[in-house]
Order: structure tokens, then C-alpha cells, then sequence
């Protein structure tokens, strides 16, 4: 008998030696060992796909595929030994081999596992597991997972026909707490049962469904106000350029589309030469984000806006040449393909609420907008510069007679909106691509929200966004994202008849000017 | 029309335009018939085709000079007529394909077939006839305009947040006319046709009557225009533009005199659209997008808004340019030369070439600048700063 390695390799051997006892205790040691074999080993000797040779002692397991390989090593074996044969079971074996099955991943030291075991016999509900089931449940001392093996628990006896009606009760009762698909699914399918269990089990498949119903509408609600909060931040530079000076600027897209590509070339720097501030590269970025397309901003004030004031046509015309050569300039110097921009880790991933699952990036820009939104309300209201833009955006020619350089503050209004642009170019470019035609898949839904909420209201524009983004969100499922697209285009084409200035439109004198 | 409005809607310049017009339209299609090919003066076939394509667009240059050079309406969304009437066009076409498509299918389209549609859906019905295409082309885009039109103008909708609305209108339509199930050939939209009334649309002497029919229809439009605007009927669509709340406060209904000139522009670009598609052999989706439209905007204010043969011209400088320089090995910067039209236009050339090209031939007659001329350089229907404060 050729010399075994070590104690895992010893009790696979057992196996070899065609005693019922000796199978027994090797099933017993090898479940115990924790060996990442263990479970397709007893999972084949469940199924009568493992074989032994008894002269060299040595294991095979023949895979679902037909593949052959050596139970201790894992190791791909061509064809079995002449001699070998199938390692036999009786009655007792099997009920021992299925505890050490359910065993195995249920008392997995690994919590995920110990779950993912939990969840599977939640679905499966092996009567035969139950005592497994139950003697996990007692050890756990994680209460999520504690949770899922008393579902799992009560999944089992509620299929078990033997268990007493109170019992199945409480069953019910359980699974109707944890209230997903699958406890319906679970519930559902539960064949003929006492008129009690019977009648507390379709009242929980409807409440259940009420419930799912609901979340349903939460999820939709959440994608909506994810979906707003992407269109008030692209939306809420334009509302102070168009808002306060009556300025079309149809290049904003594109100022977007430079704080995305800010971002880009903070993360290829600090990629290069700082890696460790990856996680900060955002944070960096904002600011400078802020700064480039504040910068440009106020040049384009100066250099083309000014000179056209009072000709909204003729501005909306010039920036759309001047998004063009934006746009072209950026393809020219960063080529025009998609550029890669990474998530920190703090951005990455996603957390359940009740039945649904939030990922923290959207998280992150919805709290972000609204942070960006309350600094500029409070900009607004509490600073000399936000006074002075409300006087001229209420009477540009008061203003001026009182002593405001309405001038000066044209073009810091101009860099604001530009600048707030630019920031919420850093966060799209988390959740969307960096490409040279980003902004231009904004600039209409931009304009929509502003146009929906009212010219020179931020509130307006907050409420437009929110409105759009959700009733978006509530009309896909029912009519398609393209159909559900269109539909919101024409609501508010419709909208505009009825109400021509938005949802919040300025009274007074300025309305006509 | 009668021959009185004829008469005096023709001055010296718009009776040159319509000669140099008819003249094009004539001796192009005979140098490319009759001239020897490879002669100095010869027109290539695909040069006749080019030119046809200009001619189209000069046509909804006119359309868009109607409502923004003369009622101060700047509309985002007139890529959005052209393209139905192109569609309306296209539908015919295929209809003529019959069973020489790649499936053979008699009655179906080939899209149809491969969509595994079983029979045709109802609106295509009717598009087998030419007279009922044609009716079309002038009814659907002018029905959307007057719908719309009635909408936006019964509300008072005015100045960017029509050009806004507009440019939705021809957003929404984009992503329509990419879905399959719209039934009009979604992303490839309408192509490889193959006869018009009977004659082949490749070849060379129906490629030059359809350029003759474009320079014919752009004279009609022209004159149309012309006869609009010369009237009492354009001299309130100039006071509109002026001053839309004083003319209404003088007792016009603006918002007819809108409706009635937003819908023939309307089917004037229809008619456009219908001309350039036979011309240039597929028409899809893209013909929507709203860079499209604005682009059509930039060449009427290239050209000189309030102007009309400014208008025509803008259209066939630029897309001469365009055609120009992306084909050469200036091509990646064609969007900066683009770009900078629009902002230098709009900063140094408000009124355009020919309305710059007016004000300075009244100056140097030593006589004041016309009507015309002077009030087209005036602000979009906003009004004199008086009016409002």
C-alpha cells in the first residue's frame, strides 16, 4: 500500500476499503476536514459517482461531465482503473451523507457560505435537513444569518407533513415576514394542507403581494429620484444662466463634459504618480472641475455673450457653434473614443433596503446634487454676490441705477452656472461615459426641466427635475424607455400651453421682457 | 395669385434670383446630357445630384427664413418637416421597389420581411400612388406644424421657449423613427430604391429632371415667399416680429397670422425633404436630429435673415463648404469652421451676407437702408426695451 500523505489523503482511503463502517467515519472526518474537496467528494458518493480502487487505495470522482478526477488532489485522471468500483451506500450511510452535505456549507465557518446554504435550503426545504437546519440555527451568532436559517427552518417544516398545525403557523408567519419573491414562489407552491394552515398561507401570499407591490413602486420611486437627481445636477447651472440672465446657453452640455474630462486627467495623474489618492481623486477633482469650467465660462461671458444680450435667438445660435468646437476640441485632444473613469472605493457597490438594492453611487450623487443644490440656495440668499444676482435677475435696470456692475456680475453669474456645470460633470462621470458627445445627451433634458419648472426658480427647477425624473421612471416599465422618453417630451410640449412660463413662473414686469 | 401680386412681389433682385434660379436648373441638366462627358463644361452625373441636394436645402432655408427673418419665430424643429416630407417621399419609393427587393416580397418592404411582419400596417397604405404620396408630403408635415402651431401660439408661447419646444418636437420624433416597431425602417431608415413613376432613379436623366423640378420648386417657393411677405398679410408678420404685444393690442389675431405662416413653412420644408430624398437615395432617422435643424438655421443667418435669397444662398454657401472641406484634408477641423461660423456670424454678420451686402449698397446710393434690410437686424419679437419695463 503506497504511503498517503497526510490525514485528508488517509481518510479519502477509507473509502477504498468497502466497509460500511469505514465509509461511515470517512465521510464523518473528510466533512469535518474543511478540505475544499470535501463536498463534491460526499456529493459523489451521494450520487454513486465515486469509485475506489481497492489495490492502490486510491479515490476518483466521476465529474457530472464524465470527467474523471482524483478525489485527494482534485487532479484530472484519464480513464479509471481496471478494478475500480463504486463506493456503496445502505440506507443508514445515506441519511448520514446527506446531514454531512447539509452540514457541510450550513456549519461553514465562512458566513457568506453558511448564508448562501441557508438561502439554498430556504428553496430546496429538504425535509431531512431539518435537524441540521436546527442545530445551525441554535449556534449562529450572526443575526442576519440566524434569521435566514429560521426561514430556512420554516420553509422545511411547512413541507414537512408530519408537522403539527401550530407549528406550520408559525411557519407561515415567518415567511410571510420575510415577504420576496420567494416566499411567495414558496408559498404558492404549497400543495394541499389543513384548512387553517391553508386559509393563514393565502392570506400571506396576499399580503405579500400587496407588499412586493409596494416596494415595487419604492424601487421605481428610488430610480426616479436618481434619475432626477442626475437631471437637476446637469440642469441647475443652466437654471441660474438661463434664470438670471436669460441666457440660452447651449454649450452647457459641454461644460459638463469638461468637468468629466477634469476628473479623467486628475485620475490619470494621480493613477501615474500617486496611487494612493485614488480614493480622494474626486474630491480633488471637484474643485477643479469647478475652476476650468468657471474659467471658461466667464471667457465665453466676455468674449461672446456680451455682445448679445437682448438677442436670446442669436446667443442660443453662437453657443451652439461654440458647443460644436468644444466638442471637437475635446475629441481632437483626447481622441473620440469613451475614456475610462474609475469609482473610488467608497462609491463602489451596493446595499439592500428591505427589497431593493441601492448602489452607493447613486446614493452618493443623489446627496451630492442636493448638497450642491442647498450651497447654492444659500449662495443665493446669504452672500453680496447672490443678492446682487437677484436684483439684476429681478430689474436688471434698477439694479444698475442702485450701483450694481451688473456687468461684472453677468459674467461671475455666467462662471457659476458654468462652474456648477463643470461639477456635475465629476459626478456623471461616475455613472456615465466620458465621451466627447456627453453633454449633448443632456442639453435637451436640461432644458426641459428648466422650461418645466419655471425660468428663475431653483425650487422650480428642483421640483422639474424630481417630477420628470420620476414620472420617467414610472412610465418605463408600462410603456418602454423609448415610448416612456417620448411620452415625458410630449407631456411637457403640452404642459408649455398650459402653463408658457413652468410650474413656477416670475410674476411681474420682468415676465415680458 | 394673382398677376398684380406677382408683379410687385418681384423687384430687381428677386427677379434676378429667379433667372439665375431657372437658368441653373436648365443648363446644368443640358451640360450633363447633352456635353460630351469628360468636356471642360460637362456636369458629372454625381455633381448633379450634389447640386440638387443644395437646391433641397436651399428650399428649407426659405421655409425657415418665412417664419424667423419675417414673424421672429425661430424654430429648432424644421429638420423635423423636411425629414417627414422625406419620409412620406421614401415610403413611395418603396412601395415601387415591389418584389425587386432582396426577399421578394410584393407588398412588403424588405424591413417588413425581416421584422417577420405579415402584412402592411395601415399607414403605409395608399403610398403605392404617387399623387397620394405627394399629397402627403404637403399634408404631414403642415397637419404636425398647424397642431403644434395651434398649441404654441393659442398659449402665447414666444421667442427660446418655442425654439426649446421645437427642438423636443424633433427629439421626440428621432426616437421614434429609431424603433423598429414604428414601422419606418427604424435605425436604417428608407433605402435602395429603385424607380420613381417609372423611371430609374440612378439614371442620369432622371437625376437631371429631378434637379430641374428641385430649381423649379425652389422658384414656386421663392415666389410664394416673396408674395407673403409683400402683402399686407407680411407686413403683420413684420409687426409681430417687432412688436408682437403692440400688434395684438392694435387688434390682430397674432396667433393666426403665426399659425397660417409657421404651417406653409411647414410644408414648404415637407416639399424640400420629398425632393432631396429621390436625389440622395435613403432617408433615416438621423435626418431628425436637432443639430440638423439648427444647422439649417446657421445658413439662413449666414446668407441674411429677412431676406429670402439670403436664405437660398446661405444654404448653398455652406453646404458647398461643407462639402468642401470634409472631403478634403481639412476635414477633422470642419466642425471648428463650423462652429466659429455660427459664433462669428451671429457677432460680426447679424444681418448676413446679403443683408450686409444691402444696407451697404443703400449707404454708398446715399439713400437710407430699406425697410427690409433695416428691420430684419432688429430683435426677435422682444420689442423695443420701452415696451416691456
Amino acid at each position: 500500500m503506497p504511503a498517503l500523505a497526510g490525514p485528508f489523503e488517509d481518510s479519502v482511503a477509507k473509502f477504498a476499503n468497502d466497509e460500511f463502517s469505514d465509509t461511515e467515519a470517512a465521510i464523518g472526518e473528510v466533512a469535518a476536514s474543511g478540505n475544499a474537496l470535501a463536498s463534491p467528494i460526499i456529493s459523489a458518493l451521494q450520487d454513486g459517482r465515486l469509485s475506489a480502487d481497492p489495490d492502490s487505495k486510491k479515490v476518483f470522482i466521476t465529474q457530472a461531465d464524465g470527467k474523471i478526477v482524483d478525489a485527494t488532489t482534485g487532479a484530472a485522471v484519464d480513464k479509471l482503473p481496471d478494478n475500480a468500483a463504486a463506493v456503496r451506500l445502505n440506507n443508514r450511510l445515506r441519511r448520514t451523507v446527506e446531514a454531512a452535505l447539509g452540514g457541510l456549507t450550513l456549519l461553514s465557518p465562512d458566513p457568506a457560505k453558511r448564508l448562501a446554504a441557508a438561502q439554498s435550503v430556504f428553496k430546496s426545504h429538504e425535509e431531512n435537513l431539518l435537524p441540521t437546519v436546527e442545530g445551525a440555527l441554535a449556534k449562529e451568532s450572526v443575526k442576519s444569518i440566524k434569521q435566514a436559517f429560521a426561514e430556512a427552518r420554516a420553509a422545511i417544516v411547512l413541507f414537512k407533513s408530519d408537522a403539527s398545525d401550530s407549528d406550520k403557523l408559525d411557519a407561515v408567519a415567518v415567511v410571510k415576514a420575510r415577504g420576496d419573491q420567494e416566499a411567495l414562489a414558496l408559498l404558492t407552491g404549497l400543495g394541499d394542507q389543513q384548512p387553517l394552515v391553508a386559509k393563514a398561507a393565502a392570506s400571506a401570499v396576499s399580503s405579500i403581494q400587496s407588499n412586493l407591490a409596494m416596494w415595487s413602486m419604492v424601487q421605481n420611486a428610488w430610480y426616479g429620484l436618481s434619475l432626477g437627481s442626475v437631471l437637476l445636477l446637469a440642469a441647475i447651472g443652466l437654471a441660474i444662466t438661463f434664470g438670471v440672465m436669460g441666457v440660452i446657453n447651449m454649450a452647457h452640455g459641454e461644460m459638463v463634459m469638461l468637468g468629466a474630462y477634469t476628473t479623467f486627467v486628475v485620475q490619470e495623474v494621480i493613477r501615474t504618480r500617486y496611487p494612493a489618492l485614488f480614493d480622494y481623486s474626486l474630491l480633488i477633482a471637484v474643485p477643479l472641475a469647478f475652476l476650468v469650467a468657471g474659467f471658461i465660462g466667464v471667457l465665453i461671458e466676455r468674449t461672446i455673450i456680451r455682445f448679445l444680450y437682448g438677442r436670446p435667438l442669436e446667443t442660443l445660435l453662437a453657443t451652439w457653434g461654440l458647443s460644436l468646437v468644444l466638442q471637437q476640441a475635446v475629441r481632437t485632444a483626447f481622441g473620440p473614443t469613451n475614456r475610462e473613469v474609475g469609482n473610488p472605493s467608497w462609491m463602489s457597490g451596493a446595499f439592500e433596503l428591505g427589497q431593493i438594492t441601492i448602489t452607493y453611487n447613486r446614493l452618493w450623487i443623489l446627496c451630492f446634487t442636493l448638497a450642491v443644490f442647498a450651497i447654492l440656495l444659500a449662495m443665493l440668499r446669504y452672500t453680496a454676490l447672490g443678492l446682487e444676482m437677484r436684483a439684476v435677475t429681478q430689474n436688471r435696470r434698477m439694479a444698475a441705477s442702485m450701483g450694481i456692475a451688473t456687468s461684472r456680475v453677468d459674467a461671475l453669474t455666467f462662471g457659476l452656472g458654468s462652474g456648477i456645470a463643470g461639477i456635475a460633470g465629476v459626478a456623471l462621470s461616475q455613472i456615465d461615459n466620458v465621451s466627447p458627445n456627453l453633454g449633448q445627451s443632456y442639453i435637451i433634458d436640461s432644458f426641459m426641466v428648466v422650461v418645466f419648472g419655471g425660468v428663475g426658480n431653483l425650487w422650480g427647477t428642483l421640483v422639474g427635475a424630481f417630477t420628470l425624473g420620476i414620472a420617467n421612471k414610472f412610465l418605463e416599465p408600462v410603456a418602454g424607455a423609448v415610448l416612456g422618453k417620448i411620452a415625458i417630451l410630449v407631456l411637457i410640449i403640452l404642459f408649455i400651453q398650459k402653463r408658457p412660463r413652468g410650474l413656477f413662473a416670475l410674476k411681474g414686469r420682468a415676465v415680458e421682457a | 395669385m394673382t398677376p398684380h401680386i406677382l408683379t410687385r412681389s418681384l423687384d430687381r433682385a428677386a427677379t434676378a434670383f429667379v433667372l439665375i434660379v431657372a437658368a441653373v436648373g436648365v443648363l446644368i441638366p443640358l451640360s450633363n446630357l447633352l456635353l460630351p462627358q469628360g468636356s471642360m463644361f460637362q456636369v458629372p452625373t454625381y455633381l448633379v445630384a450634389l447640386w440638387g441636394k443644395y437646391v433641397c436645402y436651399a428650399i428649407l432655408a426659405l421655409s425657415i427664413d418665412l417664419i424667423w427673418g419675417y414673424c421672429g419665430i425661430l424654430s429648432l424643429g424644421h429638420g423635423a418637416f423636411f425629414a417627414l416630407g422625406g419620409y412620406a417621399m421614401g415610403m413611395y419609393l418603396m412601395r415601387q421597389i415591389g418584389s425587386r427587393g432582396v426577399y421578394g416580397n410584393p407588398i412588403l418592404p424588405d424591413f417588413m420581411v425581416f421584422l417577420n411582419w405579415d402584412k402592411l400596417p395601415w399607414y403605409w397604405y395608399g403610398f403605392d400612388k404617387f399623387a397620394f404620396a405627394a399629397l402627403m408630403v404637403l399634408l404631414v408635415p403642415g397637419l404636425l406644424a398647424f397642431c403644434f402651431g395651434w398649441l404654441a401660439f393659442r398659449s402665447r408661447v414666444t421667442g427660446v421657449y418655442l425654439s426649446i419646444i421645437t427642438q423636443a418636437m424633433t427629439y421626440a420624433l428621432l426616437l421614434g423613427f429609431f424603433r423598429n416597431d414604428f414601422g419606418f425602417g427604424g435605425n436604417n431608415g428608407l433605402t435602395d430604391f429603385k424607380d420613381i413613376l417609372g423611371f430609374n432613379v440612378q439614371a442620369e436623366g432622371t437625376r437631371c429632371v429631378l434637379f430641374l423640378l428641385s430649381c423649379l420648386a425652389l422658384v414656386i417657393a421663392f415666389l410664394i415667399c416673396r408674395a407673403v411677405v409683400t402683402s399686407k398679410l407680411g407686413k403683420v408678420l413684420i409687426a409681430v416680429r417687432d412688436a408682437e404685444s403692440r400688434t395684438r393690442f392694435l387688434g390682430y389675431r397674432v396667433e393666426s397670422y403665426k399659425l397660417f405662416v409657421f404651417t406653409l413653412s411647414a410644408c414648404m420644408a415637407g416639399v424640400a425633404g420629398a425632393l432631396y430624398v429621390p436625389q440622395v437615395g435613403i432617408i433615416n432617422p438621423s435626418e431628425f436630429a436637432p443639430g440638423n435643424s439648427i444647422e439649417a438655421v446657421i445658413w439662413v443667418a449666414v446668407g441674411g435673415r429677412g431676406t429670402l435669397v439670403g436664405a437660398a444662398l446661405g444654404a448653398v454657401v455652406v453646404n458647398y463648404a461643407k462639402t468642401f472641406f470634409t472631403s478634403g484634408p481639412l476635414a477633422p477641423y470642419w466642425l471648428f469652421m463650423l462652429g466659429a461660423l455660427f459664433i462669428l456670424v451671429t457677432l460680426l454678420l447679424p444681418k448676413g451676407i446679403v443683408g450686409t451686402f444691402n444696407s451697404w449698397w443703400e449707404t454708398s446710393k446715399g439713400k437710407n437702408g430699406s425697410p427690409d434690410a433695416e428691420s430684419a437686424a432688429r430683435e426677435d419679437g422682444v420689442g423695443a426695451p420701452n415696451l416691456a419695463e
